[in-house]
């Protein structure tokens, strides 16, 4: 699946500054059609700024970037078309019953109403969240609010989508049903570009990189992480790195 | 002894049930975790202990005294890091720390021997306010604050919650800490391998205490077996095991699956048979479980 037509993102020599800090230094890496790509790293390593600058939100200060074939400098609006978004911390309108919220996004991404209406009620069916269809999300429970998101964030059929730290606080189960929803969609073809805390996570992952101080310290395959690190965790080869 | 007794606790909030009959007993000089997800009820319980919140009915005793009637009391003795972070932003570190202090009618002087591990970390910023603080430095004042009048309880709410995994690991460093200097300590938090930390932990889900006890324990009171499952066609075989009959239950772990039975069968070869129909190739061995096993066990066992 690694060859370079099935790039999806690639990023050569970025570098973002703020001043005097540079919070991203010097980044070179490829994400590929499909994959489930898992972007680590301690608090303030610099993920956001990334993430940020990959989803057309802000320009780096230098660098080669193409998101989904468009450039980072001059597309950014037809690579905020082909990717969807979704965070832990605001994902749904909480005053918005589900139906109205995936109207509203996908009215946004400018899907004709016809289209809107029958895929609404699919993604409702395939939810099997019929009952709670007009209730306000403020109403629902987390684990059905996140799995909502998501389903939101790919409604469009994005190339990418971004996930930042999708499955916070969720219990055990529901995690895994989210992460049953991920492998589901890139196996669609969509590729997930994904942040997560919880270390178990990455292991889910394709390949998985690992970013410390702005700069990124190792990308690979968890397995070949584990070995290359000698540990039996990715934990224990994030803590070995950003403990350096 | 139980320095912290909490007598079937119920809370409500509107029609929502946040705590169904909460018993707990958290012994002096313990080190207690109360483990579950969001919406589990960990904060209301801990709203609770630290006299914030009053319970619908139950009874909570604190060192055999009772909590709600003489909370001013209690409040002297209790350190409380709430989940959201609530110090002055607009204050800086030392101000923050001072203001702690005073109101609690003590100085920094006088107990400055149990933050000083943590405090050292944060005098080069000092001067900065706490709004502009980092998110690690916010959570080492916020904890230096709520030790600052030397409680004998120590009761946090998430303090690990969306903080990177080097930053979790040196926090649980100085709570150990602070444990051998014989405060209680009650912590809560979403991530199940944390439980690993505590000396004991309730495993908390919808309001209710699924299992209290040590986290050994709870791994050797899990009552079926369970096998670890690895193959180059890992989903394809979760996707088929999830619809075969003869497991109790199939769950993703990262590069494994996790299945679980209830009954006396070799189902390594069972399943390998399963599989062999599909042409795929699998690994299974049998293992122990963690805790993030007995909590799903636990959780479909209560639905």
């Amino acid at each position: 699946m690694n060859n370079n037509n099935n790039k999806i993102i690639e990023v050569r020599n970025l570098v973002k500054r703020f001043g005097n800090f540079v919070a991203n230094d010097n980044l070179s890496f490829d994400v590929y059609k499909g994959e489930i790509f898992g972007f680590l790293g301690a608090n303030g390593a610099g993920k956001t700024t990334a993430i940020k600058i990959l989803s057309g939100l802000s320009y780096p200060s230098s660098g080669k970037i193409m998101v989904a074939g468009y450039d980072v400098y001059k597309q950014r609006n037809k690579i905020k078309r082909s990717i969807g978004y979704m965070s832990q911390k605001f994902s749904l309108y909480e005053d918005l019953t589900v139906r109205e919220n995936i109207h509203f996004y996908a009215g946004i991404y400018g899907l004709p109403f016809k289209q809107i209406q029958n895929r609404t009620n699919e993604l409702i069916e395939e939810l099997g969240i019929q009952e709670m269809a007009n209730k306000m999300i403020a109403d629902l429970p987390l684990g059905w609010r996140q799995k909502l998101a998501f389903s939101v964030a790919i409604f469009h059929k994005p190339k990418i989508v971004f996930l930042d730290e999708p499955t916070s606080g969720v219990d055990p189960i529901t995690r895994r049903q989210f992460w049953d929803m991920i492998y589901r969609s890139a196996e669609k073809g969509i590729t997930v570009f994904v942040t997560t805390h919880y270390m178990d996570e990455a292991e889910y992952c394709d390949r998985v990189s690992i970013m410390v101080d702005g700069k990124i310290e190792a990308l690979d395959t968890p397995t070949k992480l584990k070995e290359n690190f000698g540990v039996n965790l990715i934990e224990d080869v994030f803590i070995k790195l950003a403990r350096k | 002894m139980n320095c912290i007794e909490l007598n079937n606790i119920n809370k409500s909030f509107g029609t929502i049930k946040a705590l169904a009959d909460i018993n707990l007993n958290i012994k002096k000089s313990e080190f207690f975790g109360l483990i579950g997800p969001d919406g589990a009820g960990k904060t209301t319980l801990i709203r609770i202990i630290t006299t914030l919140l009053i319970p619908d009915n139950g009874k909570v005793f604190i060192n055999g005294i009772s909590a709600f009637k003489n909370f001013k009391q209690m409040r002297k003795i209790i350190g409380y890091m709430p989940g959201k972070f609530s110090l002055y932003q607009d204050l800086s570190v030392e101000e923050n720390l001072q203001f702690f202090a005073t109101v609690f009618g003590t100085t920094i002087h006088e107990n400055y021997h149990l933050i000083e591990d943590i405090y050292v970390r944060l005098e080069p910023f000092k001067n900065r306010r706490a709004g502009a603080l980092s998110g690690g430095m916010k959570q080492k004042l916020a904890l230096c604050c709520a030790l600052i009048h030397k409680p004998e309880f120590l009761i946090l709410d998430e303090p690990t919650t969306g903080v990177d995994a080097v930053s979790r690991q040196e926090f649980w460093e100085m709570l150990n800490r602070l444990k051998k200097e014989g405060i209680t300590i009650v912590v809560s938090t979403p991530y199940m391998n944390e439980a690993n930390q505590c000396d004991r932990v309730a495993l908390i889900q919808k309001g209710k205490i699924l299992q209290t006890d040590t986290p050994e324990n709870i791994v050797a009171s899990y009552s079926k077996k369970l096998y670890s499952l690895k193959s180059d066609k890992l989903y394809e075989s979760y996707k088929l095991l999830e619809k075969f009959d003869k497991l109790s239950a199939v769950h993703l772990f990262g590069q494994e699956l996790h299945l679980s039975t209830n009954n006396n069968q070799d189902t390594t070869k069972i399943v390998r048979e399963f599989l062999d129909k599909h042409k795929i190739e699998v690994k299974i061995s049998e293992i122990k479980p963690i805790i993030e096993d007995c909590f799903m066990d636990l959780m479909l066992n209560d639905e």
